[in-house]
């Protein structure tokens, strides 16, 4: 359970960051928190020859509002979100979300940035965020680019992240007043992963409806309807999304991802 | 080889690692700390969480390198810590341990839980552990021991 050897820098810009990524000469893996690389180092599942460590870099950490717009800066934690006190457009929804991810101690250095860019599909914030309507902040030496976050998971562990490119923002479009949310997952024990995961926005005031059927064996399924929080659209829908998976001929997985959203819509619908 | 500067249990340390050695083995291997357990050393059991600037981690996915600038507080800091002391009695009390390896992982998260949230019920007491594994109790004791050192200080408090 110890990774190979491997060489690691701290940079304190992100031009210097991108700069020792860029580098092809060794294999470098970008690292924040080190909640999912760590593991996968120490059971050798990664064996990369330089991290480039990006918790030094302050414009990573910050917190800010744009325009109603929240922006959280990659390396920002999931317990800095749980624990709240920042400007929050998203009336709460983060922290509800961050609360839920793992535990107490993986939490206080896990980070979503680090989170999205693992793309895990059992992730919290690759359901959650794509859900919001979140954009990603693509930076890499020849400058940023924006993807919405359902363009940016496109399989499971894999995103539209170039050679060279990381993470280095996540902007969360602020909810309107009647805005409803739900979210909600399928553990067989507090904190694991989830096995299955639904996440419902409606927003009228902003023309955004969405459901996100997520923890399946892809990208979350993305489904842009109106009247999707409205009500349970049963069993049968949901196996005909998942129709055509790995996942699709599979009754139990179908039952659980249908528990999942018809829970999401049903917090939803109390708001 | 990398140099790190950090402090642990309050005393500045400056050391020479191999930047893959995780903090627990830093801990354990380098300062000679062993009340840090090391169990599944993949973030799953949480016999390894110490506090990092205030905070529980996990000490087996925390590389020591990253810990630069960082204070680090093992059990053997908290020796004379007024909660500890508390959880040490109440932990002894209501069996909250048997053969004591996840223990110092449990204490160190039954601290932050008591100092995060004096008013956790029981369910949120489970919820809050339950980053932290027990092979030998189930539990029960280990959730009664933080329920009485949660009730003793509302009680001092009211």
């Amino acid at each position: 359970m110890k990774p190979v050897n491997f060489d690691y820098e701290r940079p304190a810009t992100l031009q210097a960051a991108l700069a020792l990524l860029a580098n092809e000469e060794r294999i470098a893996k970008p690292v924040a928190g080190s909640q999912s690389l760590g593991p996968m180092l120490n059971l050798r599942l990664v064996q990369p020859e330089l991290l480039v460590d990006i918790t030094a870099i302050p414009e990573l950490a910050a917190i800010r509002e744009d325009k109603g717009v929240l922006v959280l800066g990659a390396c920002v934690t999931h317990a800095a979100l749980e624990d709240g006190g920042y400007p929050d457009p998203t009336r709460g929804v983060l922290a509800q979300v961050a609360a839920g991810i793992a535990y107490r101690a993986v939490r206080n250095r896990g980070t979503v940035g680090g989170s999205l860019a693992h793309a895990d599909p059992a992730a919290d914030w690759v359901s959650a965020l794509i859900a919001l309507g979140a954009d990603v902040v693509v930076a890499g030496t020849s400058g940023r680019r924006i993807v919405p976050a359902k363009d940016f998971v496109v399989g499971v562990f894999e995103t539209s992240l170039a050679p060279g490119e990381l993470v280095a923002e996540i902007r969360i479009p602020g909810l309107s007043a009647n805005a409803r949310w739900g979210y909600a997952k399928i553990c067989r024990k507090a904190g694991e992963f989830s096995h299955a995961t639904g996440a419902v926005l409606a927003d009228p005031a902003r023309a955004f409806a969405r459901a996100v059927i997520g923890a399946v064996s892809g990208p979350p399924i993305v489904v842009d309807d109106a009247k999707i929080a409205e009500q349970d659209p049963g069993e049968a829908w949901v196996a005909a999304q998942l129709a055509g998976t790995p996942l699709g001929d599979d009754a139990y997985q179908i039952r659980i991802h249908h528990v999942a959203l018809k829970r999401a819509i049903a917090a939803a619908s109390i708001q | 080889m990398k140099n790190v500067a950090l402090s642990v249990n309050g005393k500045k340390i400056a050391a020479t690692v191999e930047p893959r050695t995780h903090l627990g083995d830093f801990l354990r291997e380098q300062q000679l700390l062993t009340a840090t357990h090391l169990g599944c050393e993949h973030g799953v059991c949480g016999a390894c969480t110490v506090l990092l600037d205030g905070r529980p981690v996990r000490s087996c996915i925390t590389l020591a390198v990253a810990c630069e600038a960082g204070a680090v507080t093992t059990l053997e800091g908290l020796e004379n810590d007024p909660v500890m002391a508390e959880l040490r009695e109440a932990f002894a009390a209501e069996h909250g341990l048997q053969c004591g390896f996840c223990t110092p992982g449990m204490l160190i998260s039954a601290r932050d839980l008591v100092l995060r949230k004096a008013g956790a019920d029981d369910r949120a007491v489970r919820i809050e552990m339950s980053g932290n594994l027990c092979r030998c109790t189930g539990y029960r004791g280990i959730v009664r021991a933080i329920r009485r050192v949660l009730d003793a200080r509302k009680k001092t408090k009211a």
